[in-house]
């Protein structure tokens, strides 16, 4: 392995995220701000003013019209990035199925925050979980670091030409986007040799030729047709494909970019710290992780044989990988920042519970629905969870599957 | 379904058409059909220019108008745009 000469930087998680497209040699950025993405794209336009970069920046009326621009771009193979949060991720929701419908690789930053009524600019999972059925990739992060770095891998993955899918990076509002952190960043080289040019496969046309899957008026191509239940059905099924081979490209991507930075977050698509002899394990995504490592390493301390897995890629969803780190757990608490109202827990809660059912040994799994609107997540209720599942190993016995943590009675 | 039509691993992604959308005979879907008089036709081509199908065609030899019926789709626009009042819709 030779890691790259790098530079150290103190960059928010909005900053990072920013630097990462700079570096990334993209071709058009459309965007609308929202709090608390705005840094994102206001940084970036800074890029564009002083001439940093050499992308198209489209200044649009709303979130519909900034995905649509993406889109739009993407179709004629261009790179192509965007960032939203909330309210402005809602809004992009039908165009979110166009993208990914058209095979449109744009990658996407999500600051997750809380969506209205009562309006909140907080951090949680809600804006993003809604929207997991979407056909594109989602990637969450713990801290500013692995934003950069896992922007810079979302081009590779959605661009490669056997995925072809949209690709969202999570981070969590505040706690990383507004937060000044030490990050690792590789050179400008380095990373538009990693990222490399957008590479077009060819595809059959209308005129019965092999030509590039673009947008150009020398080789005309129709995307994104009408398209009834003659064929509309096979279409989807080829986005599945392209899911589940997803779960390779990002594992590979993950390694080659671990090889360059010295840096891996698990195997790309899960994340377990200190797990291999756990009795007892949490599951989480974003920045609560770094909290609950803490938490781990106390227990441990004590002798409690304690572990975590953060859910790195959501989407799609890792679950051989998932199965194989957490079927010798004898109790899990997952752990979601959002809720599914009505439903039995919230939406990680659902799958990871849903993939154990075919692990032989089938550990129990609890739900604690917490920090919702940004409430804080300490250590002292990440301790209680811990508590629980102490319990729940000792008594064999669950009392509450579904609780909320952390709200007031 | 039929067996001519192709599975999920034949065909392009994204929608990209792998035949003309010409294959597709739209003028199936027609109630009234489009009846030009050539005796009140002044050749002004009004008709030629609204059509949304672009299922009217100008016979360069013969000079005159003549509609594509597998693709008109009978929605009159034609019959409605024409001064002349030379086109008629017929009831299939």
């Amino acid at each position: 392995m030779t890691v790259v000469k790098q530079k150290l930087l103190a960059l928010s998680g909005d900053e990072a995220v920013a630097y990462a497209v700079k570096q990334s040699d993209v071709d058009v950025v459309a965007a609308y701000p929202i709090t608390p993405q705005t840094i994102i794209v206001e940084k970036f336009s800074e890029y564009v003013h002083n001439g940093e970069v050499d992308t198209e920046f489209i200044c649009v009326e709303s979130e519909h019209s900034a995905l649509t621009a993406c889109l739009a771009a993407a179709a004629t193979g261009a790179r192509t990035f965007t960032a939203s949060a909330s309210a402005g991720l809602a809004l992009m929701h039908e165009i979110l199925y166009v993208t990914s419908g058209c095979r449109a690789p744009v990658v996407m930053t999500i600051v997750n925050r809380a969506l209205s009524a009562p309006i909140n600019i907080h951090c949680d999972h809600a804006d993003s979980m809604v929207e997991r059925d979407a056909s594109w990739i989602q990637i969450y992060v713990e801290n500013s670091q692995e934003a950069y770095d896992s922007t810079i891998q979302a081009f590779k993955i959605a661009e490669h030409p056997d995925i072809l899918l949209p690709a969202m990076v999570m981070l969590d509002a505040f706690f990383l986007s507004h937060t000044l952190e030490s990050v690792n960043v590789l050179l400008d080289a380095t990373v538009r040799e990693f990222v490399g040019t957008r590479k077009i496969p060819l595809v059959r046309s209308h005129e019965g030729k092999l030509v590039p899957f673009k947008l150009d008026p020398k080789n005309p191509v129709t995307m994104g047709p009408l398209d009834l239940y003659d064929y509309y059905f096979e279409h989807k099924k080829q986005q599945e494909e392209a899911m589940q081979r997803a779960l390779q490209t990002i594992k590979q991507v993950h390694d080659e970019y671990g090889e360059i930075s010295g840096r891996r977050y698990g195997n790309g698509l899960i994340d377990p710290y200190r797990l291999e002899d756990a009795d007892i394990a949490a599951i989480c995504v974003g920045s609560t992780a770094g909290t609950t490592k803490v938490v781990v390493d106390q227990l441990r301390a004590k002798g409690v044989k304690a572990g975590l897995l953060r859910l790195r890629t959501y989407r799609p969803f890792p679950s051989q990988d998932l199965r194989e780190a957490l079927e010798n757990v004898k109790a899990i608490a997952v752990m979601d920042r959002s809720n599914s109202f009505g439903a039995y827990g919230g939406p990680i809660f659902h799958e990871v519970r849903h993939v154990l059912y075919d692990a032989p040994t089938r550990p129990q799994v609890v739900n604690y629905i917490y920090g919702l609107g940004g409430r804080d997540m300490p250590q002292t209720l990440i301790h209680e969870i811990y508590k629980d599942l102490q319990k729940i190993v000792k008594t064999k016995r669950v009392e509450k599957p579904v609780q909320f943590i952390g709200v007031r009675e | 379904m039929t067996s001519k039509q192709k599975g999920w691993k034949e065909i392009p992604i994204a929608g990209v058409c792998w035949t003309p959308t010409t294959e597709y005979l739209t003028g199936d879907w027609r109630t009234f059909k489009p009846v030009p008089d050539l005796q009140k036709c002044n050749k002004c081509l009004l008709c030629y220019v609204y059509c949304p199908d672009g299922a009217i065609e100008w016979k360069r030899e013969a000079e005159k108008i003549e509609f594509n019926y597998n693709y008109c789709k009978g929605c009159g626009i034609c019959a409605n745009e024409c001064r002349q009042e030379a086109i008629k819709m017929v009831r299939e």
